[in-house]
């Protein structure tokens, strides 16, 4: 009977069970298998032999160096910087009440619209052609300074948009969980903390902060995963040449090993893909441990 | 300390904007509580009772009226100014703090000459919770403790900063029956050990009955009557006070005062004597324990059951007159008066300090004089 039921069991997973196999499991496993076989070929399913040669000759590529740094940096400066400025919109969304539900809208509007619509919106902004310096360096000019070229200028200025773009399209999302934290936070704390007297921003600290803490974490977790595999929002604002832009990530640079300009080589593609879920891991472990120590229940 | 309520009137806007107005929650109260005593509000629930709590505790602002603390005006002055300890019906405990943390919550939020140093929070800290008994589950978090336990932490914090008034919004009615009355007990002791003036929200009269000093019954944002409990009890003012205390509730009858007499249908229960002998439709409400079965009494009912729970034995019976949903008299009576045998006509005296007489119309108590003979 209980055989049966077991049976049973195994017999409705079976489905999801293919399906991830399939789809997710076996790519994982032959993923890592690819980025030991040196020079495999897909359409001749050859390869010369096998080793960590794909990992050294990965981690001493320039491209690949030059995409970690930019991955590092973006996720490094946008994922805390987007957490902090969701929360500070949705602390002002909950604590006003005329027209919350029209900013409200406003602010989710950027999740609902499309990355390269945005990316486009973002060019006209700051990008320098013949005819326009564009909005940004007409403000930038009026205030005296001389225009600056966002898209194809110095690094740093790239890195900028680059940076505020992420965000930007982040922040929808972040503040949709957050105000809906912050709203589930039973009134009655505060009804307790007035009656002792308790400040306005003593409160937030000892006890919205506290309260809303585990979707904080969710969001810093889940938002350090995203930025590690950001790649479409470079690609909406710098175009799909991202080396010669300086504007790699790593999964950019795992496409264009795959099918880039200097595409064909699955291997160094595969490595690539390797040490970035290394990475990601890494983080994540330390994540959860960092969370688990200000955990609330 | 003394409280005392001076025409004190809390309206809130109306939920439906569209109709405009507003609703009367509390309606013109006047109250005093004496100091150290124990006062239950009392009253089914939207009477007004947990916003009279909140308005004395300063989390709400009253429309018009004032609150006096002893010989200070408080109507106007914040929460933590009063000096109110307030345990909410949810206790309210910061679940991401545990017990100890949760007792020096208040603390911490003094400033200037009042600022403790660390030693003097855990000093008092451990005092509370010696005396509500939770001394030994400081490290815990709220959501590791019993119901019981969580409401003394609650307790404890409302108490922490030497209130001078504890307010307790409906503390037992997250509590198991058993724990319920082993609580109300607990709350009785600490009251009358920190002889602190406590007022206490319930819409359970047993609850408020059996540990309160004073009872103030409130309907429709008024106080209806307040007394000791069983002096309301024993003499209420109006049919809704009558209705409102003791279990099981009070039986009414459609009466009337007519040929020097007090009818109940066509019973003449008693004859009158006095002034009370003008004709009149009235409700007579007899309490349970107000029968007493009797082969000459005037009460004839028509026979229904007998039920015995515990010490109890109730007779349950019909009238035409009754004005109840069960259509049963439920009339308690001495275990060895029953000789009731089924099918017989039933009837009663009456013990005339429990029957109760109300104008039809305001639904106030008439005094009634009976006639001897």
């Amino acid at each position: 009977m209980n055989k049966m039921r077991a049976l049973k069991g195994w017999l409705y997973l079976l489905p999801a069970i293919l399906f991830l196999g399939v789809f997710m499991i076996y790519p994982l496993f032959d993923v890592f298998i690819y980025s030991y076989e040196e020079g495999y070929n897909f359409a001749s399913s050859t390869f010369f032999g096998t080793g960590t040669y794909n990992y050294s000759y990965v981690l001493r590529d320039p491209y690949f160096i030059a995409a970690l740094k930019n991955t590092f940096i973006i996720v490094m400066i946008t994922v805390p910087v987007s957490t902090l400025t969701a929360l500070l919109i949705s602390l002002g969304l909950s604590s006003i009440k005329a027209l919350r539900d029209l900013f409200q809208t406003i602010y989710f509007l950027p999740y609902v619209t499309n990355t390269l619509a945005v990316g486009l919106v973002f060019v006209i902004l700051f990008k320098k052609t013949a005819y326009s310096d564009g909005l940004i360096n007409m403000m930038i000019n009026f205030f005296g300074g001389s225009s600056i070229d966002f898209i194809d200028g110095p690094y740093a200025a790239k890195l900028f948009v680059m940076c505020l773009y992420t965000i930007w399209i982040v922040l929808p999302f972040k503040i949709l969980i957050l105000t809906s934290a912050i709203a589930s936070v039973p009134d009655v704390y505060y009804k307790a903390a007035a009656v002792d007297g308790t400040g306005s921003f003593a409160m937030f600290y000892k006890i919205t902060l506290p309260m809303i803490s585990p979707m904080i974490i969710y969001l810093m977790i889940t938002g350090f995963i995203g930025a590690f595999k950001a790649y479409s929002d470079e690609v909406a604002l710098f175009g799909t040449d991202l080396n010669s832009a300086g504007m790699n990530t790593i999964v950019g640079y795992i496409y264009d090993m795959l099918y880039g300009n200097s595409g064909g080589y699955p291997s160094y593609a595969s490595a690539a893909a390797i040490i970035l879920f290394a990475i990601i891991l890494t983080i994540t472990v330390i994540n959860l441990m960092v969370s688990r120590k200000f955990s609330v229940r | 300390m003394e409280i005392l309520l001076k025409n004190l009137t809390k309206k809130f806007p109306n939920r439906n904007k569209s109709q405009g107005g507003y609703i009367v929650a509390v309606d013109h109260v006047d109250l005093t509580i004496p100091d150290g005593k124990l006062v239950g509000l009392l009253g089914p629930s939207g009477c007004g009772k947990s916003t009279a709590l909140n308005l004395i505790s300063g989390l709400e602002k009253p429309t018009e009226g004032q609150i006096i603390f002893g010989d200070r005006d408080v109507t106007d002055i914040t929460p933590q100014e009063r000096g109110v300890g307030l345990v909410f019906q949810s206790y309210a405990l910061y679940p991401h703090l545990n017990v100890e943390r949760n007792i020096r919550f208040p603390l911490e939020n003094l400033k200037g000459k009042d600022k403790l140093t660390k030693e003097e929070m855990a000093k008092r800290v451990m005092e509370v919770a010696k005396l509500v008994e939770i001394d030994d589950y400081l490290e815990r978090r709220p959501s590791e403790l019993s119901g019981g336990q969580q409401q003394r932490v609650a307790i404890a914090r409302a108490l922490v900063k030497n209130a001078c008034v504890l307010l307790l919004d409906e503390p037992l009615s997250n509590l198991d029956a058993r724990l319920r009355l082993q609580t109300r007990e607990e709350i009785r002791r600490i009251q009358k050990q920190t002889n602190i003036t406590t007022v206490f929200v319930t819409h359970d009269q047993d609850e408020a009955m059996s540990i309160c000093d004073l009872i103030a019954v409130m309907n429709n944002g008024a106080v209806m009557q307040m007394g000791r409990p069983q002096d309301v009890y024993d003499d209420p003012s109006s049919l809704f006070v009558a209705k409102f205390l003791g279990t099981p509730p009070i039986n009414v009858f459609n009466g009337h005062i007519g040929d020097g007499g007090l009818y109940i249908g066509k019973d003449r229960v008693f004859d009158l004597a006095g002034q009370q002998r003008a004709e009149r439709d009235v409700f007579v409400a007899i309490r349970p324990e107000g029968f007493i079965p009797d082969d000459n009494g005037k009460l004839i009912c028509t026979p229904g059951r007998i039920e015995v729970l515990g010490r109890d034995v109730s007779i349950l019976s019909g009238h035409e007159a009754l004005i109840s949903d069960t259509g049963l008299i439920r009339s308690i009576v001495d275990s060895d008066a029953v000789k009731m045998s089924e099918g017989r006509q039933l009837t009663f005296s009456l013990k005339k300090h429990k029957v109760f007489v109300f104008d039809r119309e305001s639904e106030l108590r008439i005094p009634f004089e009976v006639r001897d003979e």
